[in-house]
């Protein structure tokens, strides 16, 4: 049970970090990072069919943040559309030094 | 007896009065500032209220000092009187403490006596001038710090009171600061006397290594547990802060400046109480100058230099002050070639005496210079009054005044029976005496004997008398005598003193009379001999007797001594009514220039250009050049922060061509790092 769920957990990972790699929509690229913290929650819990509690408890907490990143980031989308009329990050370059 | 332990109660309150009236006269100084006025003058209910304050505290500190002197007079030799603990660190202890002996009461007499006096003429000076509450405030400061340096009974005492009248002393030549020169002369003051205390500091550093205790009466009874070298080491650190304060060469430049304050500034401060300091720290440190034959000699030949320069350069001033100024110079180092020898009763017989008539000329000056300010005023010219080419003839305009003035003169050039007579006498007698037989003539000052020096000491004081009578006839003449030089119109205008300027001039003028009689020598049979002596046994006979001559002189020599300084004395004013020429005299606008002696004499021997161009302008050079261009510019501002900067900005700018600001790339750079991560730690756990 613990080999399938892992498999799964990669599986989404992979997914989420190629999307975060290929896709220039800040939403999309937003829905990725979360599809990867979800990723690593599902082996947290996988995990602690071996380990004990801890990695349900800790799966709490991820949760927690990605909730609050959420919030956060998606106030940043919503003024860098407003600024920009865009949330194409291709056209978004203002770090550069 | 009582009067001591309710005196030593009571002796703080002697500097303190002044110290109060300077806080109080300094707060109404502020009042015009606080509330916005703009006046010429300061209303005259304040300038009472001002008067009052100032005077009245001098004339209370004066009666008790009167009265503290009475009962030194009786059984008590000293009164200390410690109001508190310093500073203790170790072994090492000062206190704030006021010592009320016969030597501190006699300077205490001269500074709120004559400091009286000076108060009640600065009402009337002074009344016209807007920063009248400002004046007295400054002055009442002076008189405070004056009374500590002369009460303090240890050295840091004293130190507070020394740095303080220099302080009043910046304050009060500053008075008129709205004009540069004045501003300058100030702190030309300030900062050579700043020359002279760090020998003074020097000094008690080395005391306080050697013996740990700074207290005068610790100093006196145990310096001889020191080498004479090193007391002698001690003894001209002390002297190079005399040199500073009390004007000899070579630091006495700031002195003929100093006259740029209001004149009975120059009178109190610069003429009878401040410049005197010096004189009273060497009596004060008898003990310690007996005990250093070669900085004694060192003293003598200073004192005596320094009497002889002053004086030729007061015999080619036009500045009525400048004369009085460079005279001050004068009798300062006749005072120094006294207390060198050891004649420490004469030298403060001398200290007091030309407190009075040197107060009383510059008081007189200041009456001639007020009036003559007056006349120009109102007969709107802008001529120079003080320069005495512009006067001549004030005798019929001014008879008071003048009349004053000439008792002062004849006093100063050494006419008997009047006060200078006798005091310069004492020193010239006590100077030819230790020449003929003395420990100190037995000395040496490296390869010259001390009998050399005292003797070269002794006639030089002769020639300087000579010229102080010739430079003070001709200030009279020209000031007062021949033709008024600057027309009639202005002539009319001059006015003899009011009141409030003449009664301090004539009870000065009285004082110059008597003042004789504090120590007449033995060999006239006009009143008790040697007063002033006796009073001061206790402080300079104990350590005189180390440079005391073999007793007294056979009275044929001091009566030879007497008509050789009287011959001097009537001389030089006999030289001054024959060679000058008053008559050809024109004002200073029309005055040619001056050639020869005359205009080297009129330069101060170009001193201050000397100094302008070998010491000042080198150093601001090195400074503008080398520490301001090189040092600073070069070094610090382009290499150290430019060049840091630069580092900073060269390095950032080629870090900063990795951020080319593509999320993208910068999510790509994150997951190959990662991977990389990963796949190290699989290697290195599959290894």
């Amino acid at each position: 049970m613990i080999r399938e769920a892992l498999l799964v957990s990669a599986i989404l990972f992979s997914i989420g970090v190629l999307g975060v790699l290929t896709r220039r929509n800040a939403l999309i690229l937003f829905m990725c990072v979360e599809l990867m913290l979800n990723a690593v929650n599902l082996s947290f819990i996988a995990l602690s069919r071996l380990h004990g509690v801890q990695g349900q408890v800790f799966v709490l907490l991820v949760m927690t943040v990605a909730a609050a990143e959420a919030a956060v980031g998606l106030a940043i989308v919503i003024s860098v559309f407003r600024h920009y009329r865009t949330v194409d990050l291709g056209r978004i370059r203002l770090l550069r030094g | 007896m009582p009067i001591s332990t309710s005196a030593a109660q009571l002796v703080w309150l002697v500097p303190a009065l002044p110290f109060g009236g300077f806080v109080v006269n300094g707060l109404l100084s502020l009042i015009p500032a606080w509330r916005g006025e703009r006046a010429e003058l300061t209303p005259s209910g304040r300038r009472a209220t001002v008067s009052a304050i100032g005077v009245g505290v001098m004339l209370v500190a004066l009666a008790l000092s009167v009265w503290l002197a009475t009962g030194i007079g009786g059984a008590e030799a000293s009164i200390t009187s410690t109001l508190g603990q310093w500073m203790t660190t170790g072994a090492f202890q000062v206190d704030w403490a006021l010592r009320v002996d016969r030597l501190s009461v006699l300077m205490m007499l001269v500074i709120t006596g004559v400091g009286s006096l000076i108060h009640v003429y600065s009402v009337g000076y002074m009344a016209d001038d807007a920063g009248f509450a400002r004046y007295f405030a400054y002055l009442n400061l002076f008189v405070g710090f004056m009374l500590m340096l002369v009460m303090g009974a240890n050295l840091p005492v004293l130190f507070i009171g020394w740095e303080g009248v220099g302080l009043a002393s910046y304050l009060l030549i500053g008075f008129w600061f709205g004009e540069t020169a004045n501003a300058v002369a100030g702190k030309k003051a300030f900062v050579v006397n700043r020359i002279g205390d760090f020998g003074l500091l020097l000094a008690m550093f080395i005391l306080f290594t050697n013996l740990g205790s700074l207290d005068f009466d610790v100093i006196a009874r145990q310096h001889s547990a020191m080498a004479t070298p090193l007391i002698t080491a001690i003894c001209l650190f002390m002297f190079l802060g005399c040199a500073g304060k009390s004007a000899q060469l070579p630091l006495y430049v700031w002195l003929p400046d100093a006259m740029a304050g209001p004149t009975p500034v120059s009178a109190l401060i610069h003429a009878a109480t401040m410049v005197t300091a010096g004189i009273y720290l060497i009596v004060r440190n008898a003990a310690l100058f007996s005990a250093a034959p070669v900085a004694s000699l060192v003293i003598v030949l200073v004192g005596a230099c320094t009497a002889l320069w002053a004086a030729s350069v007061g015999l080619k001033q036009w500045d009525i002050k400048k004369v009085l100024a460079y005279s001050t110079v004068s009798q300062l180092g006749y005072m120094f070639v006294a207390v060198g020898a050891g004649a420490y009763s004469a030298g403060m017989f001398h200290l007091v005496t030309h407190a009075f008539f040197k107060a009383l000329l510059f008081l007189g000056a200041g009456a001639v210079i007020h009036s003559m300010h007056h006349a120009f005023h109102e007969s709107h010219r802008h001529d120079d009054a003080q320069d005495m080419r512009n006067m001549g003839g004030l005798m019929r305009r001014m008879p008071a005044t003048g009349t004053l003035m000439w008792i002062a003169t004849l006093a100063i050039a050494g006419i008997p029976p009047l006060a200078g007579f006798f005091s310069k006498d004492a020193i010239l007698s006590a100077v030819a005496e230790r020449a003929i037989e003395s420990p100190l003539a037995e000395a040496s000052l490296g390869p010259v004997p001390g009998r050399v020096i005292l003797w070269l000491a002794y006639g030089i004081a002769l020639i300087t008398a000579f010229m102080t009578a010739v430079y003070m006839t001709r200030l009279m003449r020209y000031t007062f005598h021949g033709r008024f030089r600057a027309g009639e119109d202005v002539e009319t205008a001059v006015h003899d003193a009011p009141w409030l300027l003449r009664a301090p001039l004539i009870v000065l003028g009285a004082l110059t009379l008597v003042g004789g009689w504090l120590q007449l020598p033995e060999v006239l049979p006009i009143g008790r001999p040697g007063l002033l002596a006796e009073w001061l046994a206790p402080i300079a006979s104990a350590s005189g007797t180390l440079l005391a001559g073999t007793g007294h002189l056979p009275h044929s020599t001091e009566f030879v001594l007497i008509a050789i300084a009287i011959a001097v004395a009537v001389g030089g004013i006999v030289t001054a009514f024959i060679l000058l020429k008053p008559d050809v005299l024109t004002t200073r606008d029309a005055a040619p220039a001056e050639h020869g002696i005359g205009r080297i004499l009129a330069n101060d021997y170009f001193v201050d250009t000397a100094i302008a161009r070998g010491l000042v302008a080198p150093v601001v050079a090195t400074a503008r050049k080398v520490l301001w261009r090189g040092l600073d510019l070069g070094l610090i501002h382009a290499v150290v922060v430019q060049g840091s900067g630069q580092v900073l900005r060269v390095m950032s700018s080629i870090a900063s061509r990795a951020q080319i600001g593509f999320a993208g790339s910068y999510v790509w750079a994150i997951t190959l790092g990662a991977v990389a991560l990963v796949g190290i730690f699989v290697l290195r756990a599959g290894r």
